[in-house]
């Protein structure tokens, strides 16, 4: 009958989609890096063979090779210091310790936004427009005045990187708080009238429904938080003048651009590496915590 | 049924309901009253307010005028108590929760300890004949499937009436004819009262020991007529001439009120 039918299906898919899908995610991953790389050195040696200038001019420098910069690792960038790789890793750990902060506060603080305005139109209607309002503030101009107003007030082990986590909490709580709101007012209307049924209190349907039925807006949010907080953090070491993590790193290496491309490309490498790590991190999580049917899933 | 002796699970006395949007008058001077046991069907054309009536006694709607008792006591008090489970016309399963936990969910909100809901549940599974079916997610199962996962959700906590709201409108007439069988052998094992809500006259009439037709502008009671048929109810029930003229006396009480029935109204009566 219709119940063997009903099984059999997804439970075909779930044998087969782990296995071919991943490895051929996987080969789509390399096929797009190794294309990428191609089309650099393809752009390269056109642009030098040819001698065009538009809209720049190639040379080693504007554009160094590949393999140079993969060889910019294993070299010291400065003169009795480390190989570049472990310079970056140590900075790398920097800029994650900042950015974890920064993401694991502004979520709190994100979701927490969302169930407060969720329970109340007054709220959504006085605070949601200076929360929106915050984003358009540019984040370096916010920097400075957190780095004056907040880091004197850190306690010592927080000075310093913890200022920079704030910065990195400002750019995170946002997309959380409007995606928790969003997510907690699609709990479905006879779902809710379901609970009414059961004179569930306010405590009770939002951990029984609205917070289940949100889990895949708050993911899709989260997901944007896991990368903007890589940036957040980044851009903050800026303006605290921290050389300690990768935005220290890039600032630094900004001003040899014109001699030594090749370690601001390794770094940004790395950089790049962090956010999506992040991200990797917060997709994994996402698969083993939301179960939803098929069409909820984004 | 001697309805006279036993106390009343419904009692509706000159309920109106009268929406403020656009002066829509939903209900008009609503009298019913419902023994313990029975199975009371409430049919009519759309807007004669046969949900609304649903909802009024559900404490989902406020009525704007008379009074309303369940259980003896008020509707707000009795949906507090947990009085009545309700089955909507979609199953409404929470999709995060498998079949099994769909139907603890109630028991979860009243605070059963957890072996006591799990042996429930196991019931419930058995009752609705979805053994073995408790860990699959909703979306793995047919519609009516899922309605079956709706109505023990509702039988869970033995509440002693049962509010149907149109349960089985979206499923195909085999699948509804197949689960209208199966809730009577529940309703007969459990001995609920039901309150369904409907618009096809041949289940209204298959199902009930009453049939409350209703007209719309304003949604009032236009009749109340006793289904004598014999119990259990049977597939060859549908094939008995006094099937046929329960549901011919049913369709012209429609017809009467000069409203035009909806085409699969009318396709209900084939």
């Amino acid at each position: 009958m219709s119940h063997a039918a009903a099984v059999s299906l997804p439970a075909r898919r779930r044998l087969r989609g782990p296995l071919l899908g991943g490895v051929k995610r996987a080969a789509a991953v390399v096929v797009v890096l190794l294309a990428l790389v191609g089309c650099w050195e393809l752009y390269h040696w056109i642009w030098t063979s040819t001698g065009w200038t538009w809209p720049f001019v190639v040379n080693d420098t504007s554009m160094p090779h590949i393999w140079t910069i993969f060889k910019a690792f294993g070299q010291p960038a400065q003169v009795n210091q480390p190989a570049l790789i472990t310079v970056l890793l140590h900075k790398t750990l920097f800029t994650a310790k900042e950015a974890v902060a920064g993401f694991a506060v502004g979520s709190v603080i994100g979701f927490g936004l969302g169930v407060l305005l969720v329970h109340s139109r007054l709220l959504q209607r006085g605070l949601l427009p200076y929360i929106v309002g915050s984003q358009t503030v540019p984040i370096l101009a916010i920097a400075p005045m957190v780095v004056v107003w907040v880091n004197p007030k850190l306690p010592g082990p927080l000075q310093g990187w913890g200022a920079v986590a704030v910065i990195a909490t400002y750019l995170t709580f946002f997309p959380v708080a409007i995606n928790t709101l969003r997510g907690l007012q699609s709990a479905d209307p006879r779902a809710l009238e379901l609970m009414r049924t059961y004179a569930a209190s306010r405590w009770t349907v939002l951990w029984k429904l609205r917070v289940p039925a949100s889990l895949p807006y708050v993911f899709s949010a989260l997901r944007l938080a896991a990368t903007a907080s890589v940036v957040g953090a980044i851009i903050g070491e800026l303006p605290t003048g921290l050389q300690d993590g990768l935005g220290g790193a890039i600032f630094n290496f900004n001003q040899y651009y014109s001699i030594e491309p090749q370690e601001l490309w390794a770094t940004n490498i790395i950089a790049a590496l962090l956010g999506i790590c992040f991200f990797v991190i917060v997709v994994l999580a996402e698969k083993a915590i939301v179960r939803r049917a098929p069409e909820h899933v984004a | 049924m001697t309805e006279s002796k036993a106390p009343a699970v419904v009692r509706l006395e000159r309920v109106g309901k009268t929406f403020p949007q656009g002066q829509v008058t939903a209900l008009q001077d609503i009298d019913l009253e419902l023994a313990p046991g029975e199975f009371v069907s409430l049919i009519g054309p759309s807007g004669c307010g046969k949900s609304t009536l649903l909802r009024v006694i559900g404490d989902l709607v406020e009525p704007s005028a008379g009074t309303i008792s369940v259980n003896g006591k008020s509707a707000g008090r009795a949906r507090k108590d947990g009085d009545y489970g309700v089955v909507f016309q979609d199953a409404v399963l929470f999709d995060w929760r498998t079949v099994a936990k769909n139907i603890a969910l109630p028991l979860e909100m009243l605070g059963w300890e957890r072996d006591r809901r799990r042996a429930r549940v196991q019931e419930m599974l058995d009752l609705v004949e979805l053994t073995g079916f408790g860990d699959h997610h909703p979306w793995q199962l047919s519609g009516g499937m899922q309605q079956r996962v709706a109505i023990a959700r509702a039988l869970a906590f033995q509440p002693a009436l049962l509010l149907m709201d149109e349960p089985f409108g979206a499923l195909d007439e085999m699948t509804r004819e197949r689960l209208n069988l199966e809730l009577l052998s529940i309703w007969e094992q459990t001995g609920n009262t039901v309150v369904f809500v409907t618009h096809s006259i041949s289940e209204a009439v298959f199902l009930s020991t009453r049939v409350v037709v209703m007209s719309p502008r304003p949604g009032r009671i236009v009749d109340v007529i006793p289904i004598d048929l014999p119990t259990p109810r049977t597939v060859e029930t549908r094939d008995s001439p006094r099937f046929f003229e329960l549901v011919t006396r049913v369709r012209e009480l429609l017809r009467s009120r000069g409203e035009h029935l909806l085409p699969e109204e009318e396709a209900a009566l084939e």
